[in-house]
């Protein structure tokens, strides 16, 4: 009944420890692992054909194929391309993850903060070091507006700064939060209809609103499921794009 | 005579065959170039995906931003007061300017203002 439960990491086992940490296998390792099998299954299994005219399982390949390079393509230009392989992944992972903890019983590896930063970080750093690798020193750039009078400059670059460090922060929680809260409110709404049965029969006639309710819920989530993960996706081709082209 | 007329039938056939086909392929040709040149008018909002991918994302994507700003904002200013034991100034100062950076971010996101990351790649 506990709406947070369905959140908790538990040690599958373990295998060995550093100083008085335990390194563990836990659940979400295990929902990980399922989705990398999946994508794996669905991106080498599904293309080994390679028919000219795609079977069922070859098309969703090919469509998120042609979906994420799309995306990419409109918005950092064919130079983004080279950074294909990391937003594929990331939409990729992030999708099945996602999909995968509507499953009931399964586990939401996004439910947890820690996954989304180091997602969210791994596409900040990325971006920093690219930029700087690519445009050295004109990557300041990306905070110094043109056409900006000289005495208010300094206070914009500021709040610029403040801006892009900002960027990480609203990358994880956004999935994060969202994830959370719809298993939570699922969660509640679904106890709602046992609360209701132990009432008898009266109970379980009015069950039938939160037992609505709640499939509406599981339609809503699917769909949020879906939209985080492309926002996720093309949130980092528009920092990428910042990498790629600096300067307004 | 038969032969010849035949002959001469069947290579005038092709050559006018030929003639109209690449009449026909020119026509194609331009016609599509016309078409190629309507495209891009068809699909300038697929230009800036950032504005419109879909209604909702733009929405989602709305939700964090401006707490995102206010929340590096106060973290810069807490950790500022802490090293340097200016407390409340580092925290005004820097929540006031998360907030701002805040605001910028829901700006751009939203397309208001045209910012960096909301500029189509061609257009430098």
């Amino acid at each position: 009944m506990d709406p947070i439960h369905q959140f908790q990491i538990t040690n599958i086992f373990t295998f060995g420890r550093i100083g008085g940490t335990e390194l563990a296998f836990t659940n979400s390792a295990m929902f990980m692992l399922i989705a990398l099998a999946i994508i794996l299954a669905l991106t080498l299994g599904a293309t080994s054909a390679r028919a000219i005219v795609p079977g069922r399982l070859q098309s969703i390949a090919e469509i998120s194929y042609e979906f994420i390079a799309q995306t990419l393509r409109s918005t950092a230009g064919t130079e983004g391309m080279k950074f294909f392989p990391l937003v594929f992944s990331l939409f990729m992972f992030i999708l099945v993850v996602n999909v995968i903890g509507l499953i009931p019983y399964a586990f939401t590896v996004t439910s947890h903060i820690i996954v989304t930063v180091a997602l969210a970080l791994l596409v900040f750093i990325t971006v920093l070091v690219y930029g700087f690798w690519k445009n050295g020193l004109r990557f300041f750039k990306l905070f110094v507006p043109s056409g900006i009078p000289i005495y208010i400059l300094p206070l914009v670059t500021f709040i610029e700064v403040l801006s892009f460090l900002s960027r990480p922060v609203s990358h994880s929680v956004r999935l994060f939060a969202n994830m959370l809260a719809g298993h939570i409110t699922l969660k509640v709404f679904a106890g709602f209809i046992t609360m209701l049965g132990a009432l008898g029969f009266v109970g379980w006639v009015g069950a039938v609103l939160p037992l609505g309710l709640t499939v509406a819920l599981m339609a809503l989530e699917l769909l949020v499921a879906f939209l985080q993960a492309y926002v996720f996706a093309i949130l980092t081709c528009i920092y990428l794009n910042d990498a790629i082209h600096p300067g307004h | 005579m038969a032969d010849d007329t035949r002959e001469g039938g069947e290579r005038d056939q092709p050559a006018a065959d030929e003639a109209a086909l690449s009449a026909r392929l020119q026509r194609l040709g331009e016609r599509l170039g016309q078409r190629k040149a309507e495209r891009p008018s068809d699909s300038e909002p697929g230009q800036r995906p950032t504005t419109d991918p879909s209604a909702i994302a733009r929405g989602f994507r709305l939700s964090t931003e401006l707490v995102a700003g206010v929340l590096v904002g106060a973290a810069i200013g807490w950790l500022i007061d802490r090293a340097l034991g200016l407390s409340p100034w580092g925290m005004i100062v820097f929540l006031l300017l998360g907030f701002a950076a805040g605001v910028l971010n829901v700006m751009r996101a939203a397309g208001v203002i045209p910012g960096s990351n909301l500029d189509p790649p061609g257009s430098k």
